[in-house]
């Protein structure tokens, strides 16, 4: 009797053991696009699987991916394509997510990144990148993107992701009927900034609506650019600009300022909630990103009528830009469907399918203007004769550890509001 | 024969056990350590080795500096919470009024629940606008009610905002300590109380001579698995907060972590943070297992 | 009178606290119900205007996937570590052998021990077996992680069963086997209860090592409930629809097997 139980026992042991080193129950259903189709012809076409890792999980980004993967899977329809997706706030979880899996050996096919420093001190870096130069000499690229542009995206003179949209960061949005009542102006510099807001908050308004954590590194960014101009601006993430200066010192003074005209409940809001304040009418301005416009547009306002637009205080002339882009990892598999999927995302007809319905700009220069709306076309215009600088919060001008070291030192500055230990840390952070 | 047989046998089903805690608690806590003396920053593994300077710069760091004190007032108003309404739970259920049943089950429920599910609503209550147009959670109740003095910033309070994190999580755990004592006072005899009673002694004197010493025990167990719950909080906080409430006033070592590793990918200073919060837990627990071991070891 | 009196006050001390732990699921329910147009944090305590079941549906259709899951992962990882648990418990209590306490400490240990500590190690484990990514790989950790706490509900269990009981069986011949078949299993019924039920609800709630270790055609619903809450423009009525949903089965456990869970805390499950 005990030998039998004995081997039962083992054997359920055994058998648990060995359950849970191979298979698993069968996977659930991955969102997928059309399912794959025989081809007749065209046996070069890439087939297997593609996936492509985002953080595009909501709204008229996730429908913005898709109109991009319809356009991909119309040229390759053999490929079966994996939308791997990760929400979180601007993308945290999923880099969590990608950097484990990078470290792991196991990359999907192509992965959104920001262009810049967070693909270039992550996992160019780390040698877990194919450079895409060839594709841009194949593809006649070098000529039709900004070089600004392929600046923020080479390093050691490869280019090494491709871009599919701009966004812009130094927008200042406002109510037009709350402005209008008022009688006031969009500011063009700091110190107009600081008298709307002034006239604001003496008839009840909250001048400036404001977010949580990451949006405050937002408008502090914003408010670097707008005191110190494009140059020296860029000129804090080369080295060229010291942290420790008086004008950056003004900057910081700016800031503090501007964090007095802010509604108190910023930290529980998300970026989406601030900007529903000044749809509300609660709050006349909203220093964001163009994604705003999409929200706004999303609650059935219409741009240039319930409201407007204006670089960001002191900005004007300045392109803060950030681009999501889609890079090549070392060993992904299937690679040749990856460079294919790469030239749709870089390709004039894949980046006017995207951007238009994502709310953003492309990055080739030859775009259908007429697809895009009113506040897109004066993006447009701006992208082409601005002088273009790079974001910090999203990813352009510093690596992820730098950016950490500032959003650490913002954070610290919001509850203390001691304009000199912030500039101490945002000097060591810079490692001067 | 057959007992030696019984005790190889014995000895050979609990070596799964034992070699899995040994790789997956003690082989992995070793490697995290390592990792915490090193240079690591950066997606390659780097093991130069830096001595204890990830550490120093820890504790020179402001927002580590925050999340220390934080994690001291949290876990210090937790306990008190926790066993101060878990004993109150327990002695008025004690007194089996009607619906107890439905009373224990209501107070219980919250700890099956993830804060997953419940942090968007805990953060929406504990919503910290005070202006009164854009009142929200407990701060409109509040106002309601007119108790308008009761209206405060809750997390995002520069120094107190994570005493308000300690109400969703006193919320969950307090059933449960509850039960602990609830199991307590009836495992005491009743002869015993009855013993009390008869001796003319009221109910005040019984609880406060006979019942509570015994309960000593349940305090013990209680204050250990509630401890070492806050001392690694992340759940809560991160469904709360996002990123530690305003100045991060309800920032945690866990979170901040969390940030330091898989934001910034320095994975030496993050595995720094890890593991002092696993020795401010090995503190908590480690003279308990060893008070266990000798009470086992005499029996 | 007076008694009267007092049991009156303490209902309602009672009812006051029963009011206060169950708010926020008046607003998870509540908020679950209203249209999308309704949710507002200014009116978050009021009722909603209709029953909006399709909030349901809609929450439904987008996490059955990851509810699915979440059942195959905890159904599995409860079995399993219960058995493990309930083998080493009794091995623990009953056949001590030299070092078995020291032993038994340490095992214990690891019910302690914060999961930051170990969470990089474990990815890069996972990763070299062939693990990451997949929920077979949740499931080891934790029936692993899971050991400590299972092995002490049960090995405080069996102690209150008298070895006089061991010892007789032992007597009428029975091995260490038979004798955990014939007087251990039977008797523990209480205690496997008390281990599934904190088991599975560990489990199902768990959320750091289901988003650190799965890809997400493996997540479980916490993960994919969280993502929900975390895209640019959230939806917060299907997404508490969603959260209640995530929400229902721990809660259907606690519903039903709570008395068990409480009988199994009074028989010493949890001593000490």
């Amino acid at each position: 009797m005990s030998r039998k139980v004995f081997s039962f026992v083992t054997l359920v042991l055994v058998a648990a053991l060995l359950v849970v080193s191979c298979g698993g129950p069968a996977p659930t259903e991955a969102p997928t696009e059309e399912p794959e189709e025989a081809p007749p012809e065209a046996p070069a076409a890439p087939g297997g699987e593609l996936e492509i890792f985002s953080w595009w999980t909501a709204g008229g980004e996730a429908e913005g991916l898709e109109a991009m993967l319809e356009i991909f899977q119309g040229q390759y329809p053999d490929v079966e394509i994996i939308n791997a997706t990760v929400a979180g706030g601007a993308g945290v979880d999923a880099r969590a997510v990608l950097a484990t899996r990078m470290q792991g050996g196991d990359p999907p096919g192509s992965f959104q990144v920001h262009a810049g420093h967070e693909l270039i001190d992550t996992y160019v870096v780390a040698d877990q990148m194919e450079p895409v130069t060839f594709l841009y000499e194949e593809e006649g690229w070098l000529d039709v993107y900004p070089p600004d542009l392929i600046d923020i995206l080479s390093y050691e003179g490869d280019v090494w992701s491709v871009p599919v949209n701009i966004h812009r960061a130094n927008v200042l949005w406002y109510n037009t009927a709350v402005f209008e009542e008022n009688g006031l102006e969009p500011p063009g510099t700091m110190e107009e900034f600081f008298e709307v807001a002034e006239a604001l908050e003496a008839v009840g308004v909250i001048p400036l609506s404001l977010g949580e954590s990451w949006t405050e590194v937002h408008l502090f960014e914003t408010v670097l650019l707008g005191t110190l101009g494009p140059d020296a601006y860029a000129g804090l993430w080369t080295g060229a600009t010291d942290w420790g200066s008086a004008e950056v010192k003004e900057a910081l003074d700016n800031f503090d300022r501007t964090l007095d005209y802010v509604n108190e409940d910023y930290a529980a809001l998300s970026w989406d909630q601030a900007t529903q304040l000044v749809i509300d009418g609660t709050a006349a301005m909203n220093i964001m990103g163009d994604w705003a416009e999409g929200y706004f547009k999303a609650q059935g306002w219409t741009p240039g009528v319930e409201f407007g637009w204006a670089p960001s205080p002191g900005s004007g002339g300045s392109f803060d830009a950030l681009s999501d882009s889609f890079g090549l990892p070392k060993g992904a598999p299937n690679r040749d469907a990856v460079v294919a999927w790469l030239k749709v995302c870089g390709s004039k007809e894949g980046q006017d399918a995207f951007n238009p319905i994502k709310g953003s700009i492309p990055a080739h220069t030859g775009a259908d203007r007429s697809l895009y709306d009113e506040y897109l076309q004066s993006a447009l215009d701006d992208f082409a004769q601005d002088a273009i600088v790079p974001s910090l919060m999203h990813g352009a001008a510093a690596s992820p550890s730098w950016q950490q070291d500032v959003i650490d030192a913002v954070g610290l500055f919001v509850g203390s509001r001691d304009v000199d230990a912030f500039q101490d840390a945002l000097s060591a952070a810079a490692g001067m | 024969m057959h007992i030696t047989r019984d005790r190889l046998l014995a000895m050979l089903l609990i070596s799964p056990s034992v070699l899995a805690i040994g790789i997956f608690v003690y082989g992995f806590i070793g490697w995290t350590a390592r990792a915490s003396v090193s240079a690591w920053q950066g997606l390659l593994p780097d093991y130069t080795f830096v001595g204890l300077d990830n550490f120093v710069n820890l504790f020179r760091n402001p927002r580590f500096q925050i999340d220390m004190r934080n994690t001291g007032i949290f876990t210090a108003l937790f306990l008190v919470a926790c066993l101060v309404i878990g004993l109150l739970l327990a002695v008025l259920l004690d007194r089996r009024p009607r619906g107890e049943g439905l009373f224990r089950n209501i107070y219980l429920f919250p700890m099956a629940i993830s804060f997953i599910v419940t942090g968007v609503v805990w953060r929406w209550l504990l919503n910290p606008a005070t202006s009164v147009e854009r009142l929200s959670g407990f701060n409109l109740l509040f106002h309601q009610a007119g108790l308008d003095f009761l209206i405060s910033k809750w997390y995002t309070h520069p120094r107190l905002g994570i005493a308000a994190i300690v109400i969703p999580a006193t919320w969950q755990m307090s059933g449960f300590t509850m039960a602990l004592y609830l199991a307590g006072l009836r495992s005491i005899p009743e002869p015993l109380r009855e013993a009390a009673r008869v001796d003319g002694a009221g109910e005040w004197l019984t609880y406060r001579y006979i019942v509570m010493p015994l309960l000593k025990p349940v305090t013990l167990s209680a204050v250990i698995i509630l401890g070492h719950t806050s001392l690694k909080i992340f759940d809560l906080v991160m469904a709360i907060t996002q990123e530690g409430g305003q100045g991060f006033s309800a920032d945690v070592p866990a979170m901040n972590m969390w940030y330091t590793t898989f934001r910034a990918l320095r994975f030496g200073q993050g595995a720094a943070i890890a593991i002092i919060i696993l020795v401010t837990v090995a503190i908590l627990i480690v003279p308990y297992l060893i008070h266990t071991f000798r009470t086992e070891v005499e029996q | 009178m007076k008694r009267r009196i007092t049991r009156s006050v303490l209902h309602l001390l009672l009812a006051g606290a029963a009011v206060f732990y169950l708010m926020p699921i008046y607003v998870l329910l509540t908020t679950s119900f209203k249209s999308f147009q309704e949710v507002n944090l200014a009116t978050m305590w009021a009722l909603p205007s209709g029953i909006h079941l399709d909030n349901f549906v809609v929450a439904f259709e987008k996490l059955s996937p990851n509810l699915s899951n979440s059942l195959s992962l905890t159904v599995a990882a409860t079995v399993l570590s219960a058995i493990l648990g309930s083998l080493n418990g009794y091995v623990l209590s009953k056949w001590k052998f030299r070092g078995a306490d020291l032993l038994f400490t340490a095992l214990l240990f690891g019910m302690f021990i914060p999961y930051q500590s170990i969470l990089i190690p474990l990815v890069r484990f996972m990763q070299t077996i062939g693990l990451y990514g997949k929920l077979w790989g949740l499931v080891l950790t934790h029936v692993i992680y899971g050991i400590p706490m299972t092995t002490l509900i049960f090995r405080n269990y069996y102690a209150t069963i008298p070895n006089e009981m061991v010892e007789a069986a032992h007597i009428d011949g029975a091995d260490l086997l038979g004798i955990y078949r014939y007087v251990m299993l039977p008797l523990a019924i209480p205690s496997f209860v008390v281990v599934m039920i904190w088991q599975f609800t560990s489990i199902w709630n768990e959320f750091l090592f289901a988003v650190t270790l799965t890809s997400p055609r493996y997540w479980p619903v916490t993960v994919a409930l969280q993502n929900l809450a975390g895209s640019q423009i959230v939806e917060w009525n299907v997404q508490m629809a969603g959260a209640f949903l995530a929400a229902l089965p721990t809660l259907l456990v606690y519903i039903f097997l709570g008395r068990f869970f409480l009988r199994g805390l009074m028989a010493g499950a949890l001593k000490g």
